[in-house]
């Protein structure tokens, strides 16, 4: 399952059971985001035991993204047997600012810095 | 008669460097324009970059050209797509952002008109967002907006100011034509370095 533009992408390799985002996610509104929160709710429906969710080349990410990562994370919080592994670059300054939220939403959730 | 809400100064020191961008309402749809906001958040931020960091000594959290590239980037954008999403379009008023720069921070002020039936939801939100501590609150609204399938995603960028980039943020309303009647909303958030 795949979305590229231009400006970014959202992948799921539903051998290796990584969702691998890049570029820059500023679209409008939730509206704009229903393809990608539809590809990650059939992420969820594959049901995998370990979970990668790869942002070390997500340079970007405005707050109808974070609202659509975070309502991910809860979504996988509710499936108890889901562990979430989310990958973060400290190199990228939203994430080093932003992405310890993801943990206290679903504190079981490894967080892994490159 | 000007209301204020949270942390806005008209006080402020003046600033030599400072860079303002208009957009007209009009012009296109809002759609086909919400590209603009990435284009406008980016140039401010590569703008910006150049002055920093100050000085050797002082390259601190906030002060490489990097991270005040993407700071200034990800604060720009959030405040011209709320400036977009509340806008009165009717009304023709332009949306504009300026950024300062002064000796111990940098100021954003972001303005646009607002529809009248608007401002009172508009001003709860503000209490709402300005009530605690901004980093439980924006768990807090996280989780709701989960639990009641909530797709309004308003306030939640300004949280994330407040609490991932310890942000101060004000409001201040103006009524600034009676007859038909023209309500302004500036936004100002201020950033320490």
């Amino acid at each position: 399952m795949e979305i590229t533009t231009e400006k970014y992408s959202v992948q799921y390799d539903a051998t290796a059971k990584i969702v691998t985002c890049r570029g820059a996610l500023r679209l409008a509104g939730m509206d704009e985001y229903a393809p990608i929160v539809q590809l990650l709710d059939q992420v969820i429906e594959d049901h995998p035991s370990i979970l990668m969710l790869n942002l070390q080349e997500l340079e970007f990410l405005n707050s109808s993204g974070i609202n659509v990562l975070s309502k991910f994370v809860l979504k996988v919080r509710g499936q108890k047997d889901i562990r979430l592994v989310v990958q973060g670059s400290n190199a990228i300054t939203w994430q080093e600012r932003s992405l310890t939220n993801l943990q206290r939403l679903m504190p079981q959730l490894e967080l892994t810095w490159e | 008669m000007a209301q204020i809400f949270g942390n806005f100064s008209d006080q402020l020191s003046v600033s030599q460097e400072y860079l303002t961008i208009v957009l007209s309402p009009s012009s296109a749809p809002l759609q086909q324009r919400w590209h603009n906001n990435g284009l406008s958040a980016d140039f401010m931020a590569d703008y910006f970059a150049t002055f920093f960091p100050r000085s050797e000594e002082s390259v601190s959290n906030n002060n490489s050209k990097v991270k005040i590239k993407s700071i200034v980037s990800f604060i720009a954008n959030e405040l011209l797509e709320n400036s977009m999403k509340f806008s009165d379009y009717a009304t023709g008023y332009p949306i504009s952002i300026t950024l300062q720069l002064h000796e111990d921070g940098l100021v954003f002020l972001a303005t646009n008109s607002l529809n009248v039936h608007a401002v009172h939801h508009f001003q709860s939100l503000i209490q709402e967002i300005t009530a605690g501590d901004p980093r439980e609150l924006m768990i807090h609204r996280l989780e709701k907006n989960f639990e009641e399938q909530n797709n309004d995603t308003s306030g939640l960028g300004l949280l994330t100011m407040m609490s991932d980039y310890l942000a101060r943020i004000g409001w201040k309303f103006e009524t600034i034509q009676k007859d038909p009647e023209i309500v302004t909303v500036t936004t100002m958030v201020s950033l320490g370095l």
